[in-house]
């Protein structure tokens, strides 16, 4: 299945804090525990791409502003809400 | 961008490229990140003023692309005061700590709000001294343990932590007064959104908007920044529930 979202965290930015990991509804990402940023820290990354929805959750909670969210393009339907009485 | 997708969200370009000084997990970076996505969306970054307090956030005309003024401790109120009176085309705000606001710079906070001067404070109440190495602020909670009171706070002695949104929304030319936090995403989004809704209010000229933040201080509560969401929800907010405390447009509406 095509992946619904992505994100790119900026390492440098990022200072392992760790928040965007636990409010992850989908728990795809995870600290890079074998490599540290130039500041020594242990940044975020994209552990598990195909889970990602591009919901965003990370990045609201990322105190630092660094991460960058995509999400899939829909294809635009009519809302059939919209326009009709169905009420 | 890989073909097929959408921007959904980015680093708000209000934001400078400066690494933050604040520790990690810190809401005060949460909060700066917040207001210049305001700043960007609203397009008044030429028109917003900010005010610095002394505290951790001393630093934050670094971060913040806006005009900025730094205040002596505690004056940020007194300093606002005098910048949109002067400048009343501008959004103005004051952005201050527990020890700044509700210590040493009560009084100014106080007149500020009872004066309705139209400009939006931002209060983060981490209920610490966090710049200067975790000593009691008024807001410590009742126990709590910090470098000036290491068997927790007395408040026999010391007095009961101070609730500034409830106290303030006691005033009659104030227009709004929330107490957020960013312990969740939704919680986050509130916050985002309450900072807007001020910022809107005072634009409109309703008179003092004051969001108070239920912060942390992952470093001198000495928790990890995940523990300190947990300190917030177990401890934080059963004392400084989040809510509207008072809102002017809801006010008329009932009268
Ligand atoms: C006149 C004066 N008194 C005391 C200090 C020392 N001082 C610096 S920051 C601070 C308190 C900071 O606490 P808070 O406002 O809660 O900000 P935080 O660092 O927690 O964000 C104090 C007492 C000072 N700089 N100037
Ligand atoms: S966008 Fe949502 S699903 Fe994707 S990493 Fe962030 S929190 Fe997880
Ligand atoms: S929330 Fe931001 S700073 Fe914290 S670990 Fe995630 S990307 Fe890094
Ligand atoms: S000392 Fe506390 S308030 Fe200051 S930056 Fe660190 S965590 Fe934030
Ligand atoms: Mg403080």
């Amino acid at each position: 299945m095509a992946q619904k979202g992505y994100v790119e965290i900026a390492i440098e930015v990022c200072k392992g804090c760790n928040l965007c990991v636990i409010h992850c509804p989908t728990e795809c990402l995870a600290l890079n525990t074998s490599d540290t940023n130039s500041y020594g820290l242990h940044y975020s990354t994209l552990a598990k791409p195909e889970d990602c929805i591009g919901c965003a959750n990370c990045a609201v909670m990322c105190p630092d502003a660094a991460i960058t969210v995509y999400r899939e393009k829909k294809e635009k339907r009519p809302n059939p809400r919209k326009g009709g009485n169905s009420g | 961008m890989k073909e097929g997708y959408e921007l959904i969200y980015k680093r708000p370009g209000t934001l400078t490229d400066r690494r933050m000084s604040y520790c990690p997990g810190c809401f005060h970076s949460t909060i700066h990140k917040f207001m210049m996505e305001i700043v960007e969306e609203m397009d008044i970054q030429d028109k917003t003023v900010g005010v610095c307090p002394v505290g951790c956030s001393v630093f934050a005309y670094h971060y913040l692309d806006i005009d900025m003024q730094e205040a002596a401790h505690g004056r940020a109120a007194a300093v606002a005061t005098g910048i949109k009176r002067v400048l009343p085309d501008r959004i103005v705000f004051s952005y201050q700590g527990d020890g700044d606001l509700a210590a040493i710079g009560t009084a100014e906070t106080l007149h500020a709000c009872n004066r309705g001067e139209n400009f939006t404070f931002i209060f983060i109440n981490n209920g610490i001294y966090g710049m200067t190495g975790g000593q009691m602020a008024p807001t410590t909670l009742d126990g709590q343990i910090t470098s000036t009171c290491p068997y927790g706070r007395d408040v026999d002695t010391a007095g009961m932590p101070l609730k500034m949104a409830e106290i303030i929304s006691t005033f009659e030319k104030v227009a709004y007064v929330e107490r957020v936090s960013c312990n969740t995403p939704a919680n986050a989004r509130k916050a985002k959104r309450a900072i807007k809704k001020a910022f809107e209010y005072q634009m409109e000229g309703l008179g003092t908007t004051f969001i108070e933040v239920a912060s942390n201080c992952p470093s001198n509560w000495k928790l990890t920044p995940e523990e300190s969401l947990k300190w917030l929800e177990e401890k934080v907010f059963p004392y400084y529930p989040l809510d509207v405390f008072r809102d002017v447009k809801k006010l008329k509406k009932e009268e």
